[in-house]
């Protein structure tokens, strides 16, 4: 078996495009961070992209059947450090999300373990031998999924544990989900979420995410607190009009953390419904790019992985711009590529490595 | 079975294509719903969020002397206040707050707490009327302790000590009591009026017209900048006729007594100087007066916040023997009235005795000239019971006696003569030639006000010119202040010019050796007057209960200088002073002043304001509260400016020399 990789069959259109969304988002940051005392962020921005495009680099070299050969030992260490975080976290806010490493970082493990959580349900699928979905095979995806979502539950972080529902959501439709199956879960889900709105008394769900929740039914219930977030952001994006405006939203500082869950909104508040829709073109290019390289991949592992990248960067996009324009609950996601801090960025970019490494295959076999 | 190489259903890849474009399309539908079609709404959302109409206050106008020296002026008053909205640790922070302010570190927390569960945007008020070492610890702390704000408003700075608080008044939220009435209508609640005094009297005139100024503020209100501005239409300055000379001398006159003056101007009303006691400090008001402070004052017995200059409502005693003699001389009788006096006589079968009977002597043979200055109380029997009730109303009556003076200051009393028709309407009974009598030496039912009585007295000392007694000159005001216009109607009394030498004349021998008042003689100085001893109750009973000083005799002096068409008219009414000729004492020590002042030998003389405007009167104000409570201030307008220098330490103050 000849192995020949090279980086002619590296996806430089699909580069260059998320590229030009990192490069609006690093303007946006500045923008909205000039006057504040995060003045310079849009630097250090810059300096997480680059880091992460060296990361890709080096993500896309390793072959990714290696990866998928070993996941189960990945899948142990996620596991492990999710665990670690409990145990041993930072708390901030009121939340264990990270661990202090030497040297002043902090690591937040769920956020590669998305990414460990794509490969395994990748693994799981591609050796699945049957068309069609079995109960077992759907209960045995949930829970590779399931384990460590509760774990990030348990932080606590709800909007991080929901990225995780994508990846098995995308698993388990392209594995070869029923009908049948399909409508039993969305039942099911639908009977949940109706439970979650309309008894805000269940304990399933701490105070602040009931309060987030029941603030998104009607933000002006509570215009200072999680509904206040929600009818700035509203208010930000609506008077940025057609063409844009002065901002005064972002650097009046009513939108709440401009820089980082709502860099959507200050962009919109100052490049209007023109500037936004051209943002929202671009993810959706990058996005048929990438589901274009999953059906040229070389086998059904490197399918499934793309797709997995295709699901979580798609319900990023549907949570944060949803959030932005007062479709979704505020549940904390930033907007992949845009949004400032560094893990979220790494995450992205290590993602497309794997990407890219599956591409790079295409023609090995 | 398929194998590894199986490729993933294609059909399964392009739905999820489709669900991606319906993701975005839902989510351009939201971006052109809000920033197409609901755009308007927003806008103007983003707007009402940005601008906000900040209220600017009017500094109300100064008050002045006669000679245009500064009584009442405002300064920058500061109170801290805690943003909440801040993601400072409120309750960590609080020591060193609490330090910085001088607070009770516990309570602040306590307040922190008792904030948690409302509205972020809604500060904690910490501190009103903040001392500059405290503000300069806020201007110090901006880094450390962002959350620590303040916010500046002015208030009045009076003169300290009481001086002249009762003319002044004070000023204070309207109140809704006030907002009904229509002299109040065009006013908002928290709106600052004048509540006594003349801050109330001129109200509409020191208060001037707000405007406002539309701000940009950020989400935590701070101003960031600003688009418009209404100015503010500043109150007026408004001039007394009071000379502050004047005034410091009766104030210090009167001291701790309790009591009241009136120094007058009996050819124009203008009244020099005016004092209460006991009195109280107005700054006290200004900040925020608490419960207990201001239950005290309304239920002290000797009613601080009455101006007893124009409220006090008491028998004038020997001072009506002037009016009587007026109405005697009037009327004829008087002129060749001769009685004996024993000490005592008797009249309708009842003893009354003169007051020298308890000196175990007699006034002999007395005229109408020396029952004035010798106070001689049988004469005055025989006079009134000659005259009647009716005549002596009549003729008290014509010198303003039982009506309101129409002087410029809010609630003032009447005071009372007795007649007939009075006695049937008020109790349903005949009038008894007998109550005449005590009439005759001030006594009975009559009362007066100590403005009533100057200005009777001063009508006779001007020959019957009756003036209206004002605190402001009428040509300083603006010529459409109706109000006004009366102030400088003229009555002329019908007074025998032979009266009016021989009763003034008379009046002048009070204070010499035969007088009743010698002691307050004064050499080069010509002052004529009238002593009284009002019982509060009978001689008789007094001379049992001698220690009870509840029961002492109310002193009152009335005198001029010099006797005919004076310059100067000054009652002084001294409660529980005995005898008039401490009254007199008091009262000749302001006419001095007077004099000295028109001599050009000042005693003590205030410094003209500078030129550049700055304060030349006040006084460092109260100790805030430390109660902390802030229900006064929340109501009320203020505006959000920070001056950059901070305040002077204290402000010099005027005469009241401790």
């Amino acid at each position: 078996m000849a192995r020949y990789v090279s980086y002619r069959d590296f996806d430089w259109v699909l580069l260059g495009f998320v590229l030009l969304i990192c490069g609006l988002g690093v303007m946006e940051i500045h923008s909205a961070t000039v006057h504040t005392k995060f003045a310079g962020a849009h630097v250090k921005q810059i300096y997480w992209v680059l880091a992460g495009v060296g990361a890709m680099f080096v993500m896309s070299l390793v072959n990714y059947q290696v990866l998928l050969d070993q996941i189960h030992w990945f899948y142990i260490a996620g596991v492990a450090s999710l665990m670690a975080v409990l145990l041993f976290g930072q708390r901030y806010l009121g939340a264990k999300r990270w661990i202090h490493m030497p040297g002043g970082n902090h690591f937040q493990p769920s956020e590669w373990v998305k990414l460990i959580l794509i490969l395994a349900v990748a693994k799981y699928f591609a050796d699945m031998r049957q068309r069609e979905l079995s109960w077992s095979d759907f209960m045995k995806a949930g829970a590779i999924v399931g384990v460590p979502m509760l774990m990030v539950l348990a932080q606590p972080d709800l909007g991080t544990a929901l990225t995780y529902v994508p990846i098995a959501v995308m698993g388990v439709f392209l594995g070869g989900l029923q009908w049948k199956q399909g409508l039993t879960v969305a039942l099911l889900a639908g009977i949940g979420i109706g439970a979650v709105f309309t008894v805000p008394r269940v304990h399933v769900l701490k105070s602040y995410q009931k309060q987030r929740l029941t603030s998104f039914i009607d933000p002006e219930l509570d215009p200072q607190g999680s509904g206040y977030q929600v009818e700035q952001s509203k208010i930000a994006v609506g008077s940025g009009g057609l063409w844009g405006g002065k901002g005064s939203q972002t650097h009046g500082n009513f939108l709440p953390v401009p820089q980082t869950d709502f860099i959507f909104a200050a962009f919109s508040e100052e490049h209007g419904f023109v500037g936004a829709l051209g943002v929202l073109l671009l993810y959706f290019i990058v996005l048929m790019r990438l589901t274009q390289n999953a059906q040229t991949a070389p086998d059904r592992a490197g399918t499934f992985v793309v797709m997995g990248v295709v699901a979580v960067l798609s319900f990023h996009i549907l949570v944060n711009v949803g959030m932005v324009v007062g479709f979704m609950p505020v549940t904390g996601i930033p907007l992949p590529l845009m949004s400032y801090g560094g893990s979220s960025v790494l995450f992205m970019f290590l993602a497309l490595g794997m990407v890219m490494n599956v591409r790079m295959r295409r023609f090995v076999n | 079975m398929f194998g590894r190489d199986e490729k993933v259903s294609e059909i399964r890849l392009t739905a999820a294509q489709y669900i991606i474009l319906g993701i975005f399309l839902v989510l351009a539908y939201g971006l052109w719903k809000l920033q197409v079609m609901e755009s308007g709404y927003y806008s103007s959302a983003a707007e009402k969020n940005r601008v906000r109409n900040v209220p600017v206050l009017a500094p109300r106008g100064k008050i002045l002397d006669r000679e245009g020296r500064t009584i009442v002026d405002n300064y920058p008053s500061f109170t801290a206040l805690l943003l909440r909205d801040s993601s400072r640790d409120l309750v960590a922070d609080a020591d060193l707050i609490s330090q910085g302010l001088h607070l009770d570190p516990n309570e602040v927390r306590a307040r922190i707490r008792h904030f948690a569960s409302m509205p972020q945007y809604q500060p904690i008020f910490l501190k009103e009327d903040i001392t500059p070492d405290e503000l300069q610890f806020i201007e110090a702390h901006r880094n450390e302790l962002p959350e620590l704000d303040t916010i500046m408003s002015h208030r009045r700075l009076y003169p300290r000590n009481g001086f002249m608080a009762h003319l002044i008044g004070y000023v204070g939220e309207v109140s809704e009591d006030m907002l009904n009435q229509p002299q109040f209508e065009l006013y908002n609640a928290g709106d600052v009026v004048g509540i006594s005094g003349v801050e109330r009297q001129y109200n509409t005139l020191l208060m001037g017209t707000n405007g406002s100024r539309q701000a940009l503020v950020d989400s935590h209100g701070r101003e960031v900048g600003r688009l418009g501005e209404t100015e503010a239409v500043p109150g007026k300055p408004l001039k007394l006729t009071i000379d502050i000379d004047l005034q410091i001398a009766a104030e210090e006159a009167l001291g701790d007594k309790n009591g009241a003056i009136v120094a007058m101007d009996p050819n124009t009303g203008e009244i020099l100087a005016m004092v209460s006691r006991p009195t109280f400090d107005p700054n006290d008001f200004a900040v925020h007066v608490s419960r207990d402070q201001w239950n005290k004052l309304v239920t002290d017995p000797d009613k601080p916040l009455l101006n007893k200059a124009i409220q006090a409502q008491l028998a004038p005693g020997s001072t009506f023997k002037i009016i009587m003699s007026f109405a005697g001389w009037q009327d004829g009788i008087a002129r060749n009235l001769h009685v004996h006096c024993n000490g005592s006589a008797d009249f309708y079968g009842r003893n009354s005795k003169c007051w020298v009977y308890f000196k175990h002597l007699t006034h002999g043979d007395v005229d109408l000239e020396k029952a004035i200055y010798q106070s001689c109380d049988v004469f005055f029997y025989t006079l009134a019971d000659k005259l009647g009730i009716e005549k002596i109303a009549k003729y008290a009556t014509q010198l303003g006696l039982g009506q309101k003076t129409g002087i410029d200051l809010p609630q003032e009393a009447s005071g009372l003569i007795p007649s007939e028709e009075w006695k049937a309407k008020t109790f349903h009974q005949k009038w008894y030639a007998g109550e005449t009598i005590f009439v005759g030496i001030g006594q009975g039912a009559v009362t007066v006000t100590p403005v009533q009585l100057a200005r009777a007295i001063s009508a006779i000392s001007m020959g019957g010119r009756l003036v209206v007694p004002h605190v402001i000159n009428p040509t300083d005001l603006p010529s459409n202040y109706t109000e006004a216009a009366h102030f400088t109607d003229v009555t002329s009394v019908p007074l025998d010019p032979s009266g009016w030498n021989y009763i003034t004349d008379a009046m002048g021998r009070v204070l010499l050796p035969e007088g009743t008042a010698p002691r307050a003689h004064i050499d080069g100085i010509d002052i004529a007057g009238k002593t009284g001893s009002a019982q509060v109750v009978s001689l008789e009973n007094r001379a049992k209960h001698k220690d009870n000083t509840d029961l002492a005799q109310n002193g009152w002096f009335v005198g001029f200088t010099p006797r005919r068409n004076p310059d100067v008219v000054v009652c002084v009414l001294f409660q529980g002073g005995e005898h008039g000729k401490l009254a007199a004492n008091v009262a000749t020590q302001v006419i001095k002043a007077y004099v000295d002042k028109q001599r050009k030998t000042p005693q003590k003389m205030v410094e003209k304001p500078k030129p550049n405007g700055t304060v030349d009167i006040g006084g460092l104000w109260s100790e805030p509260n430390s109660d902390g409570s802030n229900d006064k201030l929340q109501g009320g307008r203020f505006v959000l400016d920070l001056p950059k220098k901070p305040l002077a330490a204290a402000i010099a103050a005027p005469g009241m020399h401790q």
